[in-house]
């Protein structure tokens, strides 16, 4: 099917921080899926150097390269991996969170896609130093086609003795199981995902006991996101030192961003941790002709938005958070002026709302009340005391359920009323319609005929 | 529908991945709704008794999740996003569209059990907004003509290739199998590179930005 998007523009910026593409270098390989493609282009090569290593070796040389979760926690893997207690006789478990489903990250989805084996090569690695022999692949149920490829980069790696029993004549047994999910943004949060992988409703548990000590069947569980366990090859074969070479002290490595939106040329794009979100706006070719950038959210729903002054930002976890938002998945969504902040905010919340999983009160009903008055601002018929309401409600839920669904829910909005506070208010007004006229905001020129 | 030995035989199969038998309630979910369009009664029983959970635990699990029909839509699912980013990208424009070029609502199917329309959440493709998917497979960039081409496809029975994902869109059932883990064999061979999915990786030869070699691994570091 052609592809109609206005994306494929020359580039104009220059740019200090060059890109890095590692995990990405060989996604153009058509064939890079296979197990064939994928060692051809030294796939499968850190494996045996991490299977002569001692486990608690591999342990403390994630902790050394200071990995830290990519799934928006930003936790230390190693140190999560170190939890685990060892020397028990209980089974452990890992368990790959690939339940992608927060709005504005998308780079798990194409990692998957393009090189599954990055990801199933991590997993052994990982299994074997944490002493799982277990691992489960939990990936959403909304994309067959990469629950196909993982399941059949498995397959080959069974095939070819890279899973199973004693693997590489180490001596060391894994099974790897894919599991689909169904339709939840909720089996996302970790506990959820395990309810659900036990075969319960995914609703979260209350933590502590955290995973490392109680997870799975109550065994100790780690549990990581695709992209944290598909840089562990890397980080085995080219050493700690190799990967916290590049960003910042406490925002260590290499990631994928991705980015989205009005820019004019949205994609995934390696970078070091630690580049200017200006550099990476440049590298997507900016924002589309005669546009201006109004707000960007630096990784997914769930965290405050951030505007043009924020522009030279570093993209760590550290700088971000300053500036009053959070690094999240590091999946720049960004909008020009065209957009309404209020209709951007109204969707988010309607969303949270049909992903809440009704176990806790604050969060079930209160993105009820959002969703009722964000609807009254995007159709111009909130009242003045509604902007502050709205503040309440969010308060109301914010700290006061189980998981992160509850405040991601509340946390746009104040974000959206500090800095386009005027725009609330004409949605006291006027319908967004009217305001942001959306044949503007849309990246097709046809009209809807 | 009556259970076949093949579906008893797969459905122990996929028992025998997990643990723990209990685990294994989602992929038998998938698998017995492809067989019979939506989770019946009758497989709530069937899966109950398989795995010694009561019916109102699988009813429970059936339930919560969205992909779980209690009543069988249309053989082709066409779904858009309507999250915020590819709304506004013309996720919203595409649905209006779509609503009246095909004549039903949001979760309402055909007459003839052809198509149904769903209004759904993200699906981690923002990069490729406004995103659409047919029995969700990928159908990226799309415009509200582009959408209503692939009704008209749908409708005259000809193949829909999705943008990332198979050549060939298949029916609904054949979804379900994959999520249970089942009969995988589609062609997909070498469907999933596009431009945007390589937009760094293309950018970085083209400037020639090269990944800093590591002591350890020094030779074929070329970019």
């Amino acid at each position: 099917m052609p592809c109609p998007h206005p994306m494929l523009q020359p580039r104009t910026r220059g740019s200090d921080v060059p890109l890095t593409p590692l995990l990405t270098a060989h996604w153009d390989q058509p064939d890079l899926h296979t197990l064939h493609g994928y060692r051809r282009h030294g796939g499968y090569t850190a494996l045996p150097q991490a299977l002569g290593m001692s486990p608690d070796a591999i342990i403390q040389t994630v902790k050394d390269s200071g990995l830290r979760g990519r799934g928006g926690a930003a936790f230390p893997t190693g140190m999560k991996w170190g939890f685990v207690p060892q020397g028990d006789d209980r089974p452990h478990y890992l368990v790959v969170n690939a339940d992608e489903s927060e709005p504005g990250a998308c780079k798990d989805i194409p990692l998957m896609m393009t090189d599954p084996h990055s990801l199933v090569e991590g997993v052994v690695i990982t299994s074997y130093a944490i002493r799982a022999r277990h691992a489960f692949i939990y990936v959403r149920g909304e994309v067959p086609f990469v629950v196909r490829r993982v399941r059949e980069a498995v397959a080959q790696a069974y095939e070819a003795g890279l899973i199973g029993t004693n693997i590489l004549g180490s001596g060391f047994d894994l099974d790897v199981v894919v599991h689909a999910g169904a339709g939840a943004y909720i089996c996302g949060e970790e506990t959820a995902l395990l309810n659900s992988l036990e075969g319960l409703r995914g609703q979260p548990r209350l933590k502590p006991p955290f995973p490392a000590v109680s997870g799975l069947y109550s065994a100790p569980t780690v549990v990581n996101n695709v992209e944290t366990i598909a840089y562990v090859p890397t980080i085995v074969e080219r050493g700690a030192e190799w990967f916290a070479s590049f960003g910042t002290e406490k925002s260590p490595g290499i990631k994928l961003f991705a980015m989205s939106g009005h820019v004019q040329r949205p994609g995934i794009y390696e970078a070091p941790m630690g580049i200017p979100f200006s550099e990476l706006l440049g590298y997507a070719g900016g924002m589309r002709e005669g546009h201006q950038l109004k707000f960007w959210l630096p990784g997914g729903s769930s965290v405050p938005l951030l505007t043009d002054a924020h522009l030279d930002i570093p993209m760590t976890y550290e700088d971000i958070a300053g500036a009053g938002s959070l690094f999240g998945t590091g999946t720049p969504m960004v909008f020009d002026e065209t957009t309404s902040v209020v209709r951007a905010v109204s969707r988010w919340i309607e969303f949270y709302k049909h992903e809440s999983c009704g176990k806790c009160t604050p969060c079930r009903e209160g993105t009820y009340w959002l969703v009722d008055l964000l609807r009254r601002f995007d159709e111009g018929q909130a009242v003045a005391s509604d902007l502050e309401k709205t503040l309440d409600v969010g308060e109301q839920i914010m700290g006061r359920s189980f998981c992160a669904l509850g405040d991601a829910a509340a946390t746009p909005y104040p974000s959206a009323l500090k800095y386009f506070r005027s725009e609330f208010e004409d949605g006291t007004r006027r319908h967004t319609d009217e305001l942001f006229p959306p044949a503007a905001a849309t990246v097709f020129t046809e009209v809807n005929a | 529908m009556t259970t076949t030995d093949d579906t008893r035989a797969q459905m122990r199969q996929i028992v025998a991945r997990y643990p723990q038998p209990r685990s294994a309630v989602m992929p038998l979910l998938h698998l017995t709704q492809s067989r019979d369009g939506s989770v019946t009664p009758e497989a709530i029983d069937e899966v109950a008794e398989l795995l010694g959970m009561s019916r109102a635990e699988v009813t429970g699990v059936a339930s919560f999740y969205t992909m779980y029909l209690r009543k069988p839509g249309g053989r082709f699912r066409v779904g858009v996003c309507i999250n915020s980013l590819c709304a506004i990208l013309g996720g919203d424009e595409i649905w209006e569209s779509l609503v009246d070029y095909v004549g039903i609502d949001n979760h309402q199917t055909t007459d003839d059990g052809l198509i149904s329309l769903e209004r759904i959440e993200c699906q981690a493709a923002c990069t490729h907004a406004p995103v659409m998917t047919l029995n969700w497979e990928f159908l990226d960039n799309q415009t509200p003509a582009s959408a209503r081409e692939v009704v008209d496809k749908v409708r005259a029975g000809e193949p829909v290739a999705s943008t990332r994902g198979p050549r060939v869109v298949p029916e609904i059932a054949a979804v379900g199998r994959s999520l249970a883990g089942v009969d995988d064999a589609l062609d997909d061979s070498d469907n999933g590179l596009d431009p945007l999915t390589l937009a760094g990786l293309e950018l970085a030869r083209e400037l020639g930005h090269a990944l800093p070699a590591s002591d350890a691994a020094t030779a074929d570091e070329g970019v």
